[in-house]
């Protein structure tokens, strides 16, 4: 099996990388390229994201062809697809982090800054929270309901269809940090740098 | 609920721990890789290495600690000392480290900070102020706590936070290495007064300490010493830290 990991410039993907290679070990395959032929071929991807919204859009729009390649793994063929942080985020139709920005349109809705309430909550929400379960979703399997996530964010996202909601998190307000919807999951939070349980959670991504 | 986070610091100079501990079980107590993965194991919310090579020479050997550590700890890993450039930021995130520290740099040319957290994003940004008391505030100083600049140290938070830093680590020179507990009030001024999180440094010496940084604002606390000399385990500051009502993963 191979597990592409697509590395398209956003920023410091090095964590995902060792995470995932930690937990493949020799069974599965991990690639980390933008090669737009590799990604087609492969049995999953995972689309990493740090920095804002409109700098990963970009950069996804930078690689000729990979919006449309990702658009096809995930929409036409609908091979598992994991976004992790601003991977997730980009799902939505738009962003509003730095100026609106379109989203890939994959979940619809919005991503919009976390309400600190006037300076009551410190923003970016940094550190471990815990993530309450509510929908059944193939990627916590074996992980207990309100398990330590590791977060690091200032944006959230807020899909149109509760359905797609697998877990939130109390900070300021209920926020969104994971979401399935087919073959799409989402995690706002970084299972790479979760200890076992996060490591937990990409075993069970890889394993689908 | 967010979770108050225990940082554990490493110093570790030519690519060595320095004021390593002596476990029984570690094979080698000068190894920061292996120290490292003694406290994500034992329940370390983040890593911090903090890199005191003096000479240029051997600046290269965090690299390669950094690379190694990162495939086997599954925690965050902040890097600092001596990161002088974006190019810096660059190779040290590119090596597996999640934030970078930035003293003198920030104070030089805070150009660094504003252009590495557009670059790289505000979470892997952290500015590390050394702040010192005088009579009217406190002061920063660079350079490992050596050279006074006559900045005052709240201002120069307030400055950080708006050139895009994520979070402020701020140590107490007074406080550092008397373990005698944090600068409190310096604390809760800074976290008071900036709206990103503040890590506690200088000055641990006990459990309680930890607990009146959390108490002064602070979102986490960082300490070197009770943890190297394994005066206290990770596990057991943050049993003693739950049993006060504080909040932390357990």
């Amino acid at each position: 099996m191979n597990v592409t990991i697509v590395d398209y410039n956003s920023g410091n993907i090095s964590s995902v990388i060792n995470s995932f290679k930690e937990v493949a070990k020799d069974k599965v395959n991990i690639e980390v390229t933008s090669d737009l032929n590799k990604i087609k071929s492969s049995d999953k991807v995972v689309l990493p994201g740090q920095g804002s919204f409109k700098s990963c859009v970009d950069a996804l729009y930078n690689i000729s062809g990979l919006v449309d390649t990702l658009n096809e793994f995930a929409i036409n063929i609908k091979k598992p697809l994991l976004g992790i942080c601003v991977g997730l985020q980009m799902f939505a139709d738009v962003g509003y982090e730095e100026t609106e920005t379109k989203g890939l349109g994959w979940i619809s809705g919005k991503v919009s800054k976390i309400d600190n309430q006037n300076g009551k909550y410190k923003l970016p929400h940094i550190g471990w929270n815990q993530i309450n379960i509510v929908k059944d979703s193939k990627i916590f399997n074996g992980i207990n309901n309100n398990s330590h996530m590791y977060f690091v964010h200032s944006y959230e996202f807020v899909p149109d269809d509760k359905n797609v909601i697998s877990a939130t998190t109390d900070y300021s307000s209920n926020i969104v940090c994971s979401v399935e919807k087919e073959n799409i999951f989402g995690t706002q939070f970084h299972p790479e740098k979760s200890d076992k349980t996060g490591l937990k959670i990409i075993d069970n991504f890889i394993n689908l | 609920m967010l979770k108050n986070r225990i940082i554990p610091c490493l110093d570790v100079k030519n690519g060595r721990v320095v004021k390593g501990i002596n476990f029984v079980d570690l094979q080698d107590a000068g190894d920061p890789v292996e120290q490292a993965k003694i406290y994500s194991d034992g329940g370390a919310d983040e890593i911090c290495f903090l890199d005191i090579t003096a000479s240029n020479e051997n600046r290269e050997t965090i690299y390669d600690v950094v690379e190694k550590t990162s495939k086997k700890c599954f925690v965050p890993l902040t890097v600092g000392g001596g990161v002088r450039s974006v190019d810096d930021i660059n190779k040290l995130l590119n090596c597996g480290a999640d934030k970078v520290s930035i003293n003198t740099a920030a104070v030089q040319n805070p150009e660094v900070v504003i252009e590495s957290s557009k670059k790289f994003g505000s979470q892997c940004i952290v500015v590390a102020i050394d702040a010192k008391r005088y009579e009217g505030g406190w002061e920063i100083f660079t350079h490992g706590g050596r050279n006074p600049t006559g900045i005052n140290a709240l201002e120069f938070a307030s400055k950080m936070e708006k050139c895009g830093a994520g979070e402020l680590l701020v140590t107490s020179m007074d406080k550092d290495g008397t373990q005698s507990g944090y600068d409190i009030e310096l604390m809760k001024k800074i976290s008071s007064s900036v709206n990103i999180p503040v890590i506690a440094s200088g000055g641990v010496g006990t459990l309680d300490h930890l607990v009146d940084g959390i108490k002064s604002g602070a979102s986490a606390v960082l300490a070197a010493s009770i943890f190297h000399y394994g005066t206290y385990s990770v596990n057991e500051a943050k049993q003693y830290l739950a049993s006060k009502d504080i909040p932390v993963r357990i």
